[in-house]
């Protein structure tokens, strides 16, 4: 069960401005029955102003996408076309109380149709499909759709690129390829590694190799059913013995070279791995 | 206001002598079963005592049940039994209109090594046994396949193929949730090994089940612990459930022949009522293999959970294989597994009914139904020229 607010259950309900305007002069039409939603907004405009005068809709789709639909409507009428395109998915969802977060995409068709309409308005060519590269496909989504909603909503997750844009929420394929469209647009950097601290007492030195050993080293020895123990550190010389997978592995010389090298940056450069039976 | 409630497949209501046999378990029979006293061990009986109903429903031993926790806990431990106590065989075959109990328990075993084959259905839901000849094998641990479909009501011919499996000796579950206390079901004309039954489906309340396992299955227990069970499914018994769902059970025997026809003719006044009402409607799965309460309906052109809303208004429960309405994104699996046209997929609605449901009910839905779907299509941009107004 949804948690709807009470204004979504009566634009739902109620919804105001529905059905078509005859010889409208803009329509916007968006989604398809496929997908399981659609929305057609059709506007009527005063050419001298620029003005919506008046705008009604039709949509297939869930509850949340009618009153969607019905508070694009009460949004844009009066305003000019200028002030209509700043209505962004936020503004219907926050005419409405708010929306579940699943749910977000009813909000981003009502700007993608009025996106539409005012197009076809303004004469400007329907934007061709191959455009943007289709990302995901069950819903037919583009990278540049996922791009433009992940900047509006400063969207981070992949979850929440699923909820704004539906993308991801099929068979699920394109969902690393999603992953690294966010990576891109935020430029997320790996998280910043420890740097290496100046000055190292023998306390100090002794306390970060046991960290970085446990948080570092040994949870991706133990992903291959591999293991380390640290048994003993005398000065930069650090005494490790490998277990399970590990021992009598081919690789097994390898690994310690990789352990010794990890704790040289992050520790210190004069550091001596030897692995014991 | 009592709901009109529509909904029996996800959950059914209490009976009222369910409800009062289980209450002196809650208050001053609350000792344990295991315990030596006579105040705890007196339990013992009792449970025994619903063992024996569970098991007559299907005409099993009593031996042969195991209570658990719920259907998906029978479902998952048949299948790891089966798996664990044939180790060099790594092969599972089940169907795509599984419930997720069963589906998403195989492609997680899928995950860690086994090969799984998912049976394709027909239009009409329908499953073919050559189909699962053909995939059968001598790395096949098990074949688990519904009795009846939860979101169609689609029954499968589980008798025929018992018979195909005995005959191989390959070990058969069937998830029966649905199917038990709706038709009849004897276990000894039927060569099933495993069995699942859940309470709350046939008017006990919700988290218990049970598990047949016919005699001389290996059986491996999924729970493990004490002794309870007889160290099939070890955890104190749910003792008040327990004794709840064999009074259920014993209600569900009872009122079987005339809780049939009974539903069947409500059902079917529903459904023909609904289509004779409502353009562009059509019906879900094998009519002629049916459930007799279940009746899935697809009203092209309109969303489901719309349908939904709109009928919670007027107080009516039912539910529906729309995205919208199943908390993802992807409509129903089960409708999509039919080749269902995703014109229809989005707006299909299951009435399921119980021994509690009236004419009166089936009035209810008669009298809004029609303007409900006639409003969703004016709102929709496909709809206009289905609606039923001229």
């Amino acid at each position: 069960m949804w948690e709807y607010t009470d204004k979504v259950k009566e634009a739902f309900l109620h919804p105001k401005n529905v059905g078509e305007i005859e010889g409208a002069d803009a329509v916007g039409e968006v989604g398809s029955i496929v997908c399981g939603d659609a929305l057609k907004l059709y506007l009527r405009i005063d050419k001298e102003t620029g003005t919506i005068t008046d705008a009604k809709f039709q949509t297939f789709g869930c509850a949340s996408a009618i009153a969607s639909s019905s508070a694009l409507t009460e949004l844009v009428r009066g305003k000019t076309l200028d002030e209509a395109m700043t209505i962004s998915n936020q503004d219907i969802a926050g005419f409405l109380g708010g929306l579940p977060d699943q749910k977000m995409h009813c909000s981003v068709m009502g700007r993608e149709a009025l996106e539409a309409a005012i197009a076809n308005y303004r004469g400007q060519p329907v934007k061709q499909k191959d455009e943007g590269r289709t990302v995901c496909k069950c819903f037919d989504v583009t990278e540049e759709k996922i791009r433009k909603v992940a900047i509006e909503n400063h969207l981070t997750t992949v979850d929440e690129i699923t909820n704004f844009t539906k993308a991801g929420g099929g068979c699920g394929e394109c969902l690393p390829a999603i992953e690294a469209l966010l990576q891109d647009i935020w430029s997320l950097k790996p998280v910043d590694k420890p740097s290496k601290p100046k000055i190292l007492t023998n306390l100090h030195r002794i306390a970060l190799i046991q960290e970085i050993i446990e948080s570092e080293i040994r949870p991706g020895l133990q992903a291959d059913n591999g293991d380390v123990e640290l048994i003993d550190i005398e000065g930069s010389r650090v005494s490790i013995a490998l277990r399970g997978m590990c021992t009598g592995c081919m690789m097994a010389d390898v690994t310690v070279k990789g352990i010794q090298s990890k704790l040289r940056e992050l520790v210190s450069n004069d550091i001596v791995v030897e692995a014991l039976q | 206001m009592n709901p009109v409630y529509l909904d029996n497949n996800a959950t059914t209501r209490v009976a009222p002598e369910v409800l009062e046999t289980m209450l002196p378990y809650f208050s001053e029979l609350f000792g344990n079963p295991s315990s030596m006293h006579t105040f705890g061990g007196q339990l013992h009986r009792r449970i025994e005592e619903a063992r024996e109903k569970v098991a007559a429903l299907i005409n099993a031993e009593p031996y042969e049940i195991i209570f658990t926790s719920c259907g998906t806990e029978s479902d998952n431990a048949a299948i790891m039994s089966a798996v664990e106590s044939q180790p060099r065989k790594r092969h599972i075959i089940t169907t795509r209109v599984e419930h997720p109990a069963v589906l998403n328990f195989c492609q997680h075993l899928g995950r860690k090594g086994h090969r799984v084959t998912l049976l394709p259905v027909n239009k009409q839901g329908q499953l073919d046994s050559d189909t699962l000849l053909r995939t059968l094998d001598d790395d096949t641990a098990v074949v688990s396949i519904m009795y009846a479909n939860n979101e169609t009501g689609v029954i499968f011919p589980v008798e025929t193929l018992s018979s195909i499996l005995k005959e191989r000796g390959i070990l058969f579950h069937t998830d029966a949730v649905q199917a038990v206390g709706k038709i009849p079901i004897d276990v000894t004309k039927i060569p099933v090994d495993m069995l699942t039954i859940s309470g709350h489906k046939l008017h006990a309340p919700k988290g218990i089940g049970a598990l047949y396992v016919r005699k001389g299955t290996r059986f491996h227990p999924y729970i493990i612990g004490g002794h309870q069970e007889g160290g099939r499914r070890a955890g104190t018994e749910n003792v008040a459930s327990v004794i709840g769902f064999g009074k259920a059970a014993e209600l569900a025997r009872g009122h079987l022949g005339d809780d049939s026809a009974y539903l069947g003719k409500l059902r079917d006044r529903l459904e023909q009522g609904l289509l004779a009402s409502c353009p562009n409607a059509g019906v879900n799965g094998d009519i002629s293999n049916r459930l007799p309460n279940t009746s899935n309906i697809s009203f092209e052109y309109v969303e489901g959970e719309a349908i939904l809303l709109r009928l919670n208004e007027h107080n009516i429960c039912a539910s529906s294989g729309s995205a919208c309405s199943s908390g993802s994104l992807e409509p129903s699996h089960v409708l999509r597994a039919m080749g269902v046209p995703y014109t229809t997929v989005h707006g299909s609605i299951r009435f399921s009914l119980s021994r509690f449901n009236t004419d009166g009910d089936v009035d209810a839905v008669l009298d809004v139904m029609p303007g409900i779907i006639n409003e969703l299509r004016e709102l929709s941009p496909f709809g206009k020229k289905h609606s039923a107004k001229a």
